[in-house]
């Protein structure tokens, strides 16, 4: 395997979805660049990070809003209903 | 809203099953319905705010997911989720706001053809815990930074798969692209992202 292929193969690599013998191929080539190792750890890193990050929070106005809007058409289907 | 306590609904209705609200919603309890919101508000306002980049687009994203949700709720099949059916309306409710911000440059179905040569470009290692260089709040902040600038045909691939840790499969029939196509943005979205990364994260940088 070269590094072109390793790049192809990276997202079903890093999702652990790879055929076993292209994953066995993949990380013989791993073993032996380093420069692969290093873009496979820091993408594996980069989607850590993302994963890890504080999920945005949902402020209080923004949310009573959203129930307001909710009840409004809740009361409006059933008046119709 | 307020009048119906979830802890309350939750012994009536199993809590897990997601169907059982749904159909309990079609049936035009309120309760139930509002269950659902309580479940997945807040991951649909991120994924608002992290595709439109802007809170008055994620409240208006999110608002207008769960109304549409309201109003469709008999047209949902039961085929998939209802959370996947629920992203699905959210998604182009946020690529609608975007298209109607930057109206030439939002298109999921721009074909790619760009072969990204720049992978080996910046080889440098991050060390073991590279985000535990920066606070919280700037580190959130370098995350929001680098998603924005990534063209939404990735950014929204990327956050389906990676953050709200939707499947490859699910991923295509929301945005409405193939299995393949999936597969290539996501490989693209995530190098785009580690380069972007890499300024913040490699060793060599001094705080």
């Amino acid at each position: 395997m070269n590094c072109k292929k390793v790049i192809l193969e990276l997202t079903s690599y890093l999702d652990g979805v790879l055929d076993a013998g292209v994953r066995i191929d993949l990380e013989q080539h791993l073993a032996r660049c380093k420069d692969c190792r290093v873009v496979v750890d820091t993408t594996r890193k980069t989607i850590q990070i993302f994963c890890n990050s504080e999920p945005v929070p949902l402020p209080d106005d923004v949310r009573e809003r959203l129930h307001t809007a909710l009840l409004e058409r809740f009361r409006r289907n059933s008046k119709t209903t | 809203m307020s009048a119906t306590d979830p802890k309350q609904l939750a012994s009536t209705i199993v809590r897990d099953d997601e169907a059982q609200l749904v159909s309990a919603a079609k049936a035009g309890d309120a309760a139930a319905f509002e269950e659902l919101v309580n479940r997945y508000e807040r991951k649909i306002f991120r994924l608002g705010m992290n595709i439109t980049q802007n809170r008055e687009d994620a409240e208006d994203v999110m608002q207008d997911a769960f109304l549409k949700a309201f109003k469709n709720l008999d047209r949902f099949q039961g085929d998939s989720r209802f959370y996947t059916w629920l992203v699905r309306i959210a998604v182009n409710e946020a690529l609608m706001k975007l298209r109607k911000r930057r109206p030439n440059q939002v298109s999921l179905d721009e074909p790619l053809t760009e072969e990204d040569n720049s992978v080996f470009r910046e080889i440098e290692d991050w060390g073991p815990s590279p985000e535990q260089k920066f606070a919280q709040t700037e580190l959130n902040e370098i995350l929001t930074q680098v998603i924005g600038e990534l063209d939404p045909i990735f950014r929204v691939v990327f956050l389906l798969r990676d953050v709200e840790g939707i499947s490859t499969e699910e991923t295509a029939q929301i945005v409405g692209i193939s299995v393949a196509a999936v597969k290539s943005r996501l490989l693209r979205a995530r190098l785009k992202l580690r380069q972007k990364l890499n300024k913040y994260f490699r060793r060599s940088e001094t705080q």
